[in-house]
């Protein structure tokens, strides 16, 4: 029995060892240098990285793995040592992160814009105007299905700072026409097509967003929709096993004249999406 | 990793999706190859671990014993999220295996796979082996086969059984997306498989390409059935 | 072989009670009586697949060393494997080289000579129980324990069964069986071994016992009542 058992058992492990041979086949480009950056869902999606990094790594060889997810989870990611760096769009959230003692700089990128989308119909005749808060009033008032990330986003949070402005916090009391699905900006798009609602997204993801239907912009324009990029390296006093020089090293391609390049060169249907901004003092 | 070109050319019509997959587009095939990667893997992890145990539960009694076979049956209904969840924290640089820096990497990936599936398959390997040792235990010492040589027999006659549980294995595995999400980031070109390129398409609203990766995972998951179909066939017939 | 005083306990009842009884060479035993009476026990005790409670199992025979022995179950289990590979597992399994010649006259030996190939398991039941018997053949015993033989098998198959156990007979082998089919024990003892509740009532030579039963249970199994 030993005899027989034991044969299959090393069949068997020659095969796992086969299958992970040929995955760590991977491993010598990974030895080459990488990092890890913990960014967003949108800007994942909006195609930024397909764009810029490669770039990157044919200038530096560094290969940098993006792991997209809420800002939340992102800063989270950060917080636990699992990213090099960090790159989101919640300026109060990161200040705090380095305040906090994980990161060691924040620095501004770029930044793009929200855009209010709406249905056809446009039950709250925001269409057409440049006051995103006049049109979340409006939106309120006519009680106009309204869907939110809900999920501690960038987007989520620049969308609760302009309902306070306008005065409400619909967050809180939960009526029935705002609707907080706690998912990326696709998956809103996708809900607000589906629902005829209007939604808060950034134009990046809502450019390159394929199932527009009968989406269109509402409300564009306004100072206060802009959306500010920053990135930070994760303290490596924090966690010592961070690569803090390939990662430093992208950080200073980015805010330098090459990176920025890269992002005010990344257009969608013609249309820049992204506002580079990094300061020269770095 | 060459820039994906479906990225930037979305295919405009439902036929579309065929015709990358009939064109053999690489990005697709990359994404389809680090699928079966990592599900094997994680299949043949999950047998080395799961047959043995399997066998062992099956053919020991010791107290607790029934106890342990209701525990597993349970864990085969494990949500794939969960585990994804408690492998994360284990991997995490922040959790206690953190060291070993697997987040975010394949190997991770198969890690989950094999700890949601070798509940499964010890489960499914115990009930079969336990079936036919009822029948064959007797029998055998009556043709004085010492009892190593009985399970060895067992085993040997349990062969297709045994395979159709790792195909059963392979297919929970290669349909989830909750665990190698939550561990493996979903980082293009180097943790993205079809179940999660599907996931993002689909929020991106590529749905055209959603709908490409799907049939091909359709396909797969229909193939691996097919197999286990035609093995218990031919076992049937040339065994009984 | 001898079964000296064999008692048996198992979950708290007696299943056998003090039962001897000799088990002479190329003497056919038959052991009868009711359901429950403890025959399937008192032949796994003699084949050694259960340990007595007290008595013992002597098998010194005159010519000294003990006799090989076979089993074959009411229900035989078929391995999962065509026909002619049972047979020659039981061969390796009685370490014996398992020549394909050989297979192949165990086979023809059981009337299963073109059935080598068919799986085991999809024969049929009289084909199984002759199968069974290949394999118990396999081994070269010199005694061969059958539990109820043809017990759920039609006419004809039970009379192809009883045909290969009276060649085993004519070949030597020591015939140690149980049935419910008094014809059969008539057809085939030498021997006969009354039981009920677990107790040897009754042993002696067949002819005797169906002309002149000794014992009131005895006279009531062969008028054909329930004997309780």
């Amino acid at each position: 029995m030993r005899s027989t058992i034991a044969s299959a058992v090393l069949a068997l492990a020659l095969i796992a060892g086969g299958a992970a041979a040929t995955s760590a086949q991977k491993k010598p480009e990974a030895a080459a240098q990488s990092i890890v950056v913990a960014s967003t869902t949108s800007t994942q999606d909006s195609g930024l990285f397909g764009h810029i990094l490669p770039l990157f790594k044919a200038k530096t060889g560094i290969d940098v793995k993006v792991v997209a997810q809420g800002t939340g989870q992102a800063l989270d990611t950060g917080r636990r040592g699992d990213a090099d760096v960090v790159l989101v769009h919640a300026k109060a959230q990161e200040e705090a992160f380095v305040a906090n003692g994980f990161g060691v700089k924040r620095q501004d990128v770029m930044y793009n814009d929200f855009v209010l989308i709406g249905p056809a119909a446009d039950p709250a005749k925001a269409k057409g105007g440049n006051d995103i808060v006049a049109a979340l009033k409006a939106v309120a008032t006519t009680k106009s299905p309204f869907v939110s990330r809900g999920d501690k986003s960038g987007t989520h949070s620049a969308e609760l700072q302009l309902w306070q402005v306008a005065g409400l916090e619909p967050q809180k009391a939960k009526p029935i026409w705002y609707r907080e699905i706690g998912q990326g900006m696709g998956a809103a798009l996708n809900t607000a097509a589906a629902m005829g609602a209007y939604v808060l997204a950034d134009r990046g993801t809502w450019i390159s967003f394929k199932g527009k239907d009968s989406l269109a912009i509402a409300v564009e324009g306004d100072k206060r929709l802009f959306n500010q990029y920053g990135v930070i390296l994760v303290d490596p006093a924090k966690h010592p096993h961070v690569r803090k020089d390939a990662g430093q090293a992208f950080i200073d391609w980015l805010v330098g004249a090459e990176g920025q390049a890269a992002i005010r060169s990344y257009k969608i249907n013609g249309q820049q999406l992204f506002f580079p901004n990094a300061s020269p003092s770095g | 990793m060459p820039h994906p070109v479906f990225r930037k050319d979305p295919p405009v019509s439902g036929a579309g999706a065929l015709e990358l997959i009939v064109r053999g587009d690489p990005a697709l095939l990359a994404i389809v190859r680090l699928s079966l990667l990592v599900t094997v893997s994680a299949t043949a992890l999950a047998s080395l671990i799961g047959l043995p145990a399997g066998a062992l539960l099956a053919l020991a009694r010791f107290p607790g014993r029934t106890a342990l076979v209701v525990a597993i049956n349970g864990l085969m209904g494990l949500p794939p999220v969960v585990v994804g969840l408690a492998v994360f924290l284990l991997l995490s640089r922040s959790g206690p295996l953190g060291s070993l820096g697997l987040l975010f990497t394949p190997t991770a990936m198969v890690l989950a796979q094999a700890l949601l599936i070798t509940p499964i398959i010890v489960a499914l390997t115990r009930q079969t082996i336990e079936a036919l040792w009822e029948e064959y235990s007797e029998e055998l010492s009556a043709m004085g086969v010492s009892r190593g040589s009985a399970v060895a027999t067992l085993l040997w006659d349990l062969r297709f059984p045994l395979v159709t549980i790792l195909l059963a294995g392979f297919g929970r595995a290669a349909a989830e997306v909750g665990a190698v999400i939550m561990v493996g980031g979903n980082i293009d070109g180097f943790t993205r498989v079809m179940t999660t390129s599907i996931a993002l398409e689909t929020s991106k609203g590529n749905l055209d390409l959603a709908i490409g990766l799907g049939l091909v995972l359709i396909g797969l998951v229909l193939a691996v059935n097919a197999l286990a179909w035609g093995v218990r066939q031919w076992a049937g017939a040339h065994a009984g | 072989m001898r079964l000296e005083d064999i008692t048996l306990r198992a979950g708290g009842s007696l299943v056998l009670d003090d039962v001897s009884l000799p088990l002479a060479r190329g003497v056919t035993t038959v052991l009868l009586g009711p359901n429950g009476a403890g025959k399937t026990t008192l032949l796994k005790v003699a084949m050694g697949l259960v340990a007595p409670t007290s008595g013992r199992v002597d098998e010194a025979t005159a010519c000294g060393g003990a006799p090989r022995k076979a089993f074959v179950f009411q229900r035989p289990v078929m391995l999962r494997r065509s026909a002619a590979a049972n047979v020659a597992f039981a061969l390796r399994a009685a370490s014996r080289p398992a020549a394909t010649g050989e297979v192949d006259a165990l086979l023809a030996r059981v009337g299963l000579g073109s059935l080598g190939s068919r799986p085991a398991r999809l024969m049929s039941g009289g084909e199984q129980q002759r199968l069974a018997l290949a394999r118990a053949l396999a081994r070269a015993p010199g005694i061969i324990f059958l539990d109820e033989p043809t017990a759920s098998l039609d006419p004809a198959a039970t009379k192809a069964v009883e045909e290969i156990i009276k060649s085993m007979i004519a070949d030597g082998v020591t015939v140690v069986m149980s049935t419910h089919d008094l014809g059969q024990a008539r057809r085939l003892a030498d021997r006969t071994a009354f039981m009920a509740r677990g107790r040897l009532l009754e042993t002696g030579p067949a002819g005797a016992f169906f002309s002149a039963p000794a014992t009131r249970e005895a006279r009531s199994f062969l008028a054909g009542d329930i004997v309780l």
